[in-house]
């Protein structure tokens, strides 16, 4: 089975598996075999979605809310970026970090976002700390996993050819070792920019105030399974948008580079 | 000045009792502004020579030297074209040909004016803004061997550079070559394993034996091209036909055949 799925055919079916799900989950809705407190139909999480667009739950709308969660996951994700990106392509150059850095980092890799709940509730309780350092949590280890493979997976010949330029080391960083991780960076970034978004949830239960994950947890406590569902359904389109705006910028620089012909 | 040194002069990959044995007893004096090819079977050590030459590979045995002073690191004083052309694919035709002149501090108008005079002899001016991917491979090579001179090394070290050209594009690159050398003479080590390249480009010809690598002939083809005039024939195909060349590259191609028979032997 090697025949070819085009364009038009994937996105038919792509509809067509949301569709069946959709289908299921209506089904299973109106069998009433589940009471609609616990499992409302999509069409009622659909109408919830549309009146938290203007109406206030928890103290703001949802895309007020979208946008408190929005301006913590920026914080902590360029924060992870400043820091990751230029750590990774450092560990990829001088072995020396490389050695002092990578066990630390590989054991810290394996505390997941949410473990860091507690912890940065102990430092920062309900302050906006708290939640930049659970995304960043997130977000870190792919960016700089992504910039460390860059610069070791980096085309000999061009370190060659630097240093047969004379080029010193900080130039050969920041014009060879850079420009040629850029695709292995993007898509660290993606990666990131995932987790990152998905750690979000987690860091609002600490915070008090808005957030997507804040409503649901408010969602929660009312026993409003809709609302719950429909900051669900919002997390995984701004997560579609955020990758489908990071995986544009990664064709944009391969068309740029020539790497796709 | 650029005077290129191999003496006594050994290369082993991995440990000296079970690596692997590329070079041996190599002794070869490149004089200053002189251009030597090296030929040789594929897998005799030629390349590996350029590389200590330009500071890639430390020698095991022996001393690589320029001037007198042994090799430590690569630098611009012996600038390197490569087979695969090495041109950062980020950056402009300028841009890579600039990186060179900015390490070497040199002031930014005095940077553009050496590199627009060697846009021009290169025949690349109008190229100028284009990225390499936008270039065909001879082009790309240009800007390598622009790249290379515009530093004014004393040594130049083109590891097989026409190697990934087409067969057209190969002879002109030749042609071009042999008329910048004219002009703008400097030290040259050409590894190549095109014998006629070789005999067409070179002062001296070396031919290396298969690994471990000796030289084992060094060929003068200055004094027969100056005897036979091969410089009044423009072209290329003209000088192949002369009867002194056919006689030198039937010569270097006996000789390599000698080292292919001992192989499969």
């Amino acid at each position: 089975m090697n025949r070819q799925i085009s364009f038009t055919q994937s996105i038919l079916l792509g509809f067509l598996g949301l569709a069946c799900f959709l289908g299921f989950w209506q089904g299973m809705a109106m069998s009433g075999l589940v009471s609609d407190i616990f499992l409302p139909s999509p069409v009622e999480v659909y109408e919830r979605f549309m009146a938290l667009l203007d109406r206030r739950f928890a103290g703001a709308t949802l895309p007020g809310h979208l946008a408190a969660s929005f301006q913590r996951f920026a914080y902590g994700f360029l924060l992870a970026a400043a820091i990751g990106i230029p750590l990774g392509l450092l560990m990829g150059w001088y072995q020396l970090l490389d050695e002092i850095v990578s066990p630390l980092f590989d054991a810290l890799r394996f505390v997941a976002p949410i473990a860091w709940v507690p912890f940065a509730a102990l430092w920062f309780g309900t302050g906006i700390g708290g939640p930049i350092m659970i995304i960043f949590a997130g977000a870190f280890p792919p960016c700089v996993i992504n910039a460390y493979r860059g610069a070791k997976f980096v085309d000999p010949r061009l370190i060659e050819a630097a240093n047969m330029l004379g080029t010193p080391s900080r130039r050969v960083i920041m014009e060879v070792l850079l420009p040629s991780s850029v695709p292995s960076i993007i898509s660290g970034l993606r990666v990131s920019a995932g987790l990152g978004w998905q750690s979000l949830v987690g860091a609002e239960l600490i915070v008090a105030s808005a957030g997507v994950g804040y409503m649901m947890v408010q969602g929660q406590a009312n026993i409003q399974t809709h609302t719950v569902m429909a900051g669900m359904v919002a997390i995984g389109l701004v997560g579609l948008a955020l990758d489908s705006a990071l995986r544009g910028l990664e064709r944009y620089i391969q068309k740029r580079r020539g790497l796709d012909h | 000045m650029g005077v290129i040194q191999f003496q006594n002069v050994g290369k082993i990959f991995g440990s000296r009792d079970s690596g692997f044995v590329a070079l041996k007893d190599i002794d070869l004096e490149i004089r200053d502004k002189e251009f030597v090819a090296i030929v040789g079977p594929s897998g005799c050590g030629k390349t590996t020579c350029l590389r200590m030459v330009a500071g890639f590979e430390n020698a095991t045995d022996g001393v690589v030297s320029v001037d007198g002073t042994p090799i430590k690191r690569p630098g611009p004083d012996r600038a390197v074209v490569f087979q695969q052309f090495a041109l950062f694919p980020w950056k402009t035709v300028y841009d890579n040909i600039d990186l060179g002149l900015r390490n070497l501090n040199v002031s930014g108008s005095e940077r553009a004016n050496r590199i627009e005079a060697i846009l021009n002899l290169m025949n690349l001016t109008q190229y100028a803004k284009h990225f390499p991917h936008q270039l065909s491979g001879g082009m790309q090579q240009r800007v390598a061997i622009a790249r290379a001179y515009v530093l004014d090394p004393d040594v130049l070290l083109m590891d097989e550079p026409f190697g990934a050209l087409d067969a057209q594009t190969r002879v002109v690159m030749q042609e071009e070559l042999v008329r910048l050398a004219r002009k703008n003479p400097r030290t040259v080590l050409f590894i190549t394993h095109a014998v006629e390249e070789a005999v067409y480009l070179a002062d001296r010809v070396a031919i290396m034996t298969r690994a471990p690598g000796r030289i084992k002939e060094v060929l003068d083809v200055a004094s027969i091209r100056n005897a036979e005039d091969w410089d009044s024939h423009e072209k290329i195909e003209d000088v192949m036909d002369l009867e002194s060349f056919v006689h030198l590259r039937t010569h270097i191609w006996r000789s390599l055949r000698e080292e292919k028979a001992a192989q499969h032997a």
